[in-house]
């Protein structure tokens, strides 16, 4: 029977949550590295055993750690994470030129076909990957390279490389976003990148459709259909439909567009899932209401879910991380609030229940399907 | 005898119990301290001083003696009770609130 794993990373450390394919009942597992704040855990697909997470800490920086045995054990392995030749700088909040400066692993993104080779995402934004199981890292540096990096600026939550996206189809395709950066694209395996934000508005930059200077919150795609990408952009939902060549707003009847997450249903390309929350800062949900918004029509239409999540007086958040699907049928919705929830929909998001309620804050959920 | 003690997220992490202890020849400093700890637990490479510029990360401390110091040149040498293994050098984290 299918199994399904969930990989939460929390602000004071790993939980392993696991349940059969009805996703009823559900045995919790942790804290692995207690203390720590664990910014992602993510499976391999090639070996789904083979875990890996970042563990960091702003007493001892950064730690990362590996699991050959779906998460009952872990290791840790290298965590030297050096910028390729002289840094340079990138722009700093005040305009200034400011050195790179590792900070953090925020993503990790494991191949789809080899569990030693795995990319990760960090703060200030770049892009290192390794081929040995995480023993060793190198940057990818034509990224922070290519030209626009010394125009790069962090956002309120720091200069970070969130979001990697692997496209089975296109092996050497890779999509990456940055907050304050924007979207973009390598064609050769991560050798040379170019921007992809034509169509994002960005008000609060001098040029609000420059080339670089968006606050992407995250990307998704759905591997069937891997030229159109979904994106939620610090305000407006987006899609496009050429690989980023162009993208067009998709926020229609949402009651605000700005967020975090955003997600594809597993077995149906235009179903998407964002959770809409109140800004510019409060970042909890519209009038203390939970609500996972969920389009048939790959956007503009939108229909509120929120049997099973509460709908008074709640002030969460749902970070970029934080939302995953599984591949079952019906297909399995997840995600994880900064309240330490985490909910769970065995039905596409028509009913919700909590896995979880009482974790630390929620920075981010995986989701692993277990034959 | 060199001995060493460190936080308990480090301890955890290197998977010791109590004090570490490192043998060294040679001048007895920081930076020939730290040397053998991460010769000895390379897990505990980058967790204490930066890789690069082998600097103390900035909310650690280095104690001894009922002495701070934490800004003593890494080469300059420990203090006499330290290199003879009688007190140990003490790897602080600082004290977070809220």
């Amino acid at each position: 029977m299918s199994k399904v794993r969930v990989l939460v990373g929390t602000k004071k450390g790993a939980f392993v949550l696991t349940s059969d394919g009805k996703r009823e009942r559900w045995d919790v597992n942790g804290p692995h590295f207690g203390g720590w704040e664990i910014y992602h855990v993510k499976g391999s697909p090639a070996d789904p055993n083979r875990l890996y997470a970042s563990q960091s800490s702003g007493w001892f920086g950064q730690v990362i750690q590996r699991s050959n045995d779906g998460g009952k054990t872990w290791d840790a392995v290298g965590n030297k994470f050096v910028y390729d030749g002289v840094p340079g700088t990138h722009q700093w909040y005040d305009g200034t030129p400011h050195p790179w400066e590792f900070k953090r692993v925020w993503h990790l993104e494991p191949s789809l076909t080899d569990p030693d080779t795995v990319y990760a995402g960090v703060e200030d934004a770049a892009m290192f990957r390794t081929t040995d199981g995480g023993q060793n890292w190198e940057e990818l540096s034509g990224l922070r390279g290519h030209g626009s990096g010394p125009r790069w600026a962090p956002g309120a939550g720091g200069m970070c490389l969130h979001t990697i996206l692997l496209d089975r189809a296109h092996p050497n395709r890779i999509f990456i976003a940055i907050s304050a950066a924007g979207a973009f694209r390598s064609d050769d395996a991560g050798k040379s990148w170019k921007p992809i934000n034509r169509g994002l508005k960005s008000q609060h930059i001098p040029e609000p459709e420059a080339d670089v200077g968006h606050c992407v919150h995250r990307i998704a795609l759905h591997p069937k259909r891997p030229d159109v990408l979904f994106m939620q952009k610090h305000w407006d939902v987006m899609r496009t439909d050429n690989a980023g060549d162009s993208w067009r707003e998709i926020s229609g009847n949402l009651p605000t567009d700005f967020g975090f997450v955003i997600d594809v249903h597993a077995h149906e390309p235009d179903t998407i899932y964002v959770v809409p929350i109140k800004s510019d800062s409060e970042h909890y949900p519209p009038d203390g209401k939970l609500r996972v918004y969920r389009s048939r029509t790959g956007g503009d239409q939108w229909e509120a879910l929120t049997n099973g999540l509460p709908q008074s007086d709640c002030y969460v958040n749902v970070l970029r991380d934080s939302m995953a699907v599984d591949s079952l049928d019906p297909c399995g919705v997840y995600f994880g609030t900064t309240g330490g929830q985490v909910y769970a929909s065995a039905n596409a998001g028509d009913r919700w229940a909590p896995i979880v309620r009482d974790l630390p804050a929620v920075l981010s959920v995986e989701v692993q399907t277990l034959a | 005898m060199i001995r060493v003690i460190l936080p308990p997220h480090l301890v955890t992490l290197a998977r010791v119990t109590g004090e570490v202890q490192l043998d060294l020849t040679g001048p007895v400093t920081q930076s020939s301290v730290l040397d053998a700890l991460e010769a000895r637990y390379p897990v505990l490479r980058g967790t204490i001083r930066d890789y690069v510029t082998l600097q103390r990360r900035p909310f650690l401390r280095f104690f001894a003696c009922e002495r701070d110091l934490s800004h003593q040149s890494p080469e300059t040498p420990l203090p006499d009770a330290v290199a003879a293994g009688t007190e140990p050098l003490v790897v602080l984290g600082a004290i977070a609130g809220g």
